[in-house]
């Protein structure tokens, strides 16, 4: 009797505030309506009409012909080529060491997670002190007696090496916003499995070849998604490291933008980057897609 | 068994070599930013603090245009941390209690816009902006950053919801308490960490971030947007000193929300 009692009062008060979660997330539907989906259709606006409102292709035209186009783009991929595989490694390697309990933990993952809260122009700036000529590096290079004379590592002509050093900043900053995704995966791993396969006698690397490694699939597959979608928008380490030397997409948007002042360009290469980070992420889906029957939850 | 404690040891190592290369920066910016102008430009470098002087972080603060920016941020990071709490947390507070039609669309389209890259709404934006005349303010670069954070602000909300018992409400109601005075006097208070834990989220966010700030302000920047005009212009202990205040508050944020950052990130990427 009593729990019919009850469960009625609640179906009562479930019909009475049926609306409610509606008006509940309407402010925020409205909200990324406004200033999200709308400047996204917006921009495909700027990019492909002109001044008066006839589709065009000009903006794209001046995108492609601009000399910096080329540059751009191959830079933004030979950065991405250098960061996302030795990010994800290290990543791994560090959320391993997170979830192995060693002593002073708490320690290790409060260093571990502090390049999180760091910007890249902040980190393109604590770089430059090290690889700038008079900079940090080379004083150590120099008092260990492994050069004789300052090297100029920020060198504008090579372009190697200017990828080396904003590779090296943004694997210094980012690597840990994989690690997150990764150490959480690994947390959610029964320990049983890992257990089990240790009593059959797995050593280190086939636990995580074999068990670790493909369990963390899912979040494996997030964690290179959105590093990769980041990856795409890499700006201010490239230009607080490199000044003109070389130019990304980001720059070349923010080049139009401002300095050109031209919205339409800039629009252009924003759905570049937008279209590129779409195809990375679907790249990643597919690759790395888990079949429904092996998933765990 | 001693092959385990050798790995046990080679993992002490790498996580010290880690730690290492991850403080080493942070400290030798530290250290240029509170050294004297010789100091910055001197070579070989001195990797001691022993020469602490203020004279670079005084250049740096005098500097024009510097105070301005640095308050400006601040009043971007309050109004973008107001405006999402505000705005997300009730969205959040409704996809965890409720299990409505529009839920899940909802929640996948949330979790959907972070696969569009922040850079393609603020060149639209800043457009939208110079006709409407908002160009040029805090408030304007304060809701490019809300529109960025508020999906985030919703999803760590709706799992700060997730992880406070339902039953608790419901009791309250049963004992006479409405459904807004339940959700005051219990859900709220319960949820106060998590809701501030977001609101750091925010903070770092608009704090840190360059691309939109720079295009959406020309004249009056925030600090971040200030740095990155002042590059190629600014002598290096300026842009020493810059860096190290842009980089300050990430140790103390992190310390704060570390516990948060893995519950609320992990839930949220899954």
């Amino acid at each position: 009797m009593t729990t019919i009692a009850h469960e009625t009062t609640r179906a009562r008060r479930r019909r009475r505030w049926e609306g409610l979660p509606y008006w509940l997330i309407l402010p925020t539907v409205v909200y990324l309506g406004l200033f999200f989906v709308w400047p996204m259709i917006q921009g495909f606006g700027l990019a492909l009409r002109d001044e008066s409102g006839n589709w065009t292709l000009d903006a794209l035209d001046t995108m492609v012909d601009d000399a910096a186009f080329g540059d751009a783009i191959s830079f933004t991929f030979l950065l991405i080529l250098v960061i996302v595989p030795i990010q994800f490694v290290l990543a791994m390697g560090m959320a391993l060491l997170l979830n192995a309990r060693l002593r002073g933990g708490g320690l290790f993952l409060y260093i571990f997670l502090l390049p999180l809260a760091i910007s890249d122009l902040a980190a393109g700036i604590a770089w430059s002190a090290i690889f700038t000529e008079r900079g940090y590096l080379n004083t150590i290079l120099e008092g260990l007696g492994v050069i004789d004379q300052p090297f100029i590592f920020l060198d504008p002509t090579s372009r190697t090496q200017l990828v080396i050093c904003v590779a090296a900043a943004e694997i210094w900053r980012s690597t840990t916003f994989m690690m997150v995704i990764l150490f959480a995966g690994l947390q959610a791993i029964p320990r049983d499995y890992v257990e089990a396969s240790e009593v059959f006698g797995a050593g280190f690397f086939q636990r995580v070849r074999h068990v670790i490694l493909p369990m963390l699939k899912p979040s494996i597959q997030v964690a290179l998604l959105l590093r990769l979608i980041f990856a795409f928008e890499v700006f201010a380490v490239v230009i607080a490291l490199t000044g003109s030397g070389a130019t990304v997409l980001a720059a070349e948007a923010y080049k139009w933008q401002v300095t050109n002042e031209n919205e339409h360009v800039a629009a252009a290469y924003s759905l570049v980057i937008l279209g590129l980070s779409l195809v990375a992420a679907a790249v990643v889906l597919v690759v790395l897609r888990t079949p429904r029957e092996r998933r765990l939850r | 068994m001693p092959h385990l404690r050798i790995g046990r040891a080679l993992a002490y190592v790498a996580a010290i070599a880690i730690s290492a290369f991850i403080l080493a920066p942070i400290y030798l910016i530290t250290i240029s930013a509170f050294s004297s102008f010789d100091a910055v430009y001197d070579y070989p470098k001195n990797l001691l603090p022993t020469g602490a002087s203020m004279e670079s972080m005084n250049t740096f603060l005098d500097s024009d245009g510097v105070t301005d920016s640095l308050q400006r941020s601040i009043y971007v990071a309050i109004i973008a941390i107001v405006a999402c709490i505000a705005i997300g947390t009730p969205a959040g507070y409704a996809l965890a209690r409720f299990s409505f039609r529009a839920g899940n669309p909802f929640q996948l389209a949330l979790v959907s816009t972070r696969a569009f890259p922040l850079i393609i709404i603020a060149v639209p934006l800043s457009v939208t902006y110079l006709r409407v005349g908002i160009d040029d303010t805090v408030y304007g670069v304060a809701m490019a950053h809300v529109a960025f954070t508020l999906p985030l602000t919703v999803l760590v909300t709706a799992s700060v919801f997730a992880g406070i018992s339902y039953e608790l409400e419901e009791a309250a109601m049963t004992l006479g308490c409405s459904r807004l005075s339940a959700f005051r006097k219990i859900a709220l208070p319960l949820a106060l960490p998590g809701v501030a834990a977001s609101a750091i989220f925010v903070f770092v966010t608009t704090w840190n971030e360059v691309f939109a700030a720079a295009l959406l302000t020309l004249r009056n920047r925030t600090l971040p947007a200030q740095m990155l005009a002042a590059l190629d212009t600014s002598p290096l202990p300026y842009r020493l000193a810059g860096g190290f205040f842009l980089l300050a508050p990430a140790l103390l944020v992190i310390f704060l929300i570390r516990k948060y950052l893995l519950t609320t990130w992990g839930r949220v990427a899954r």
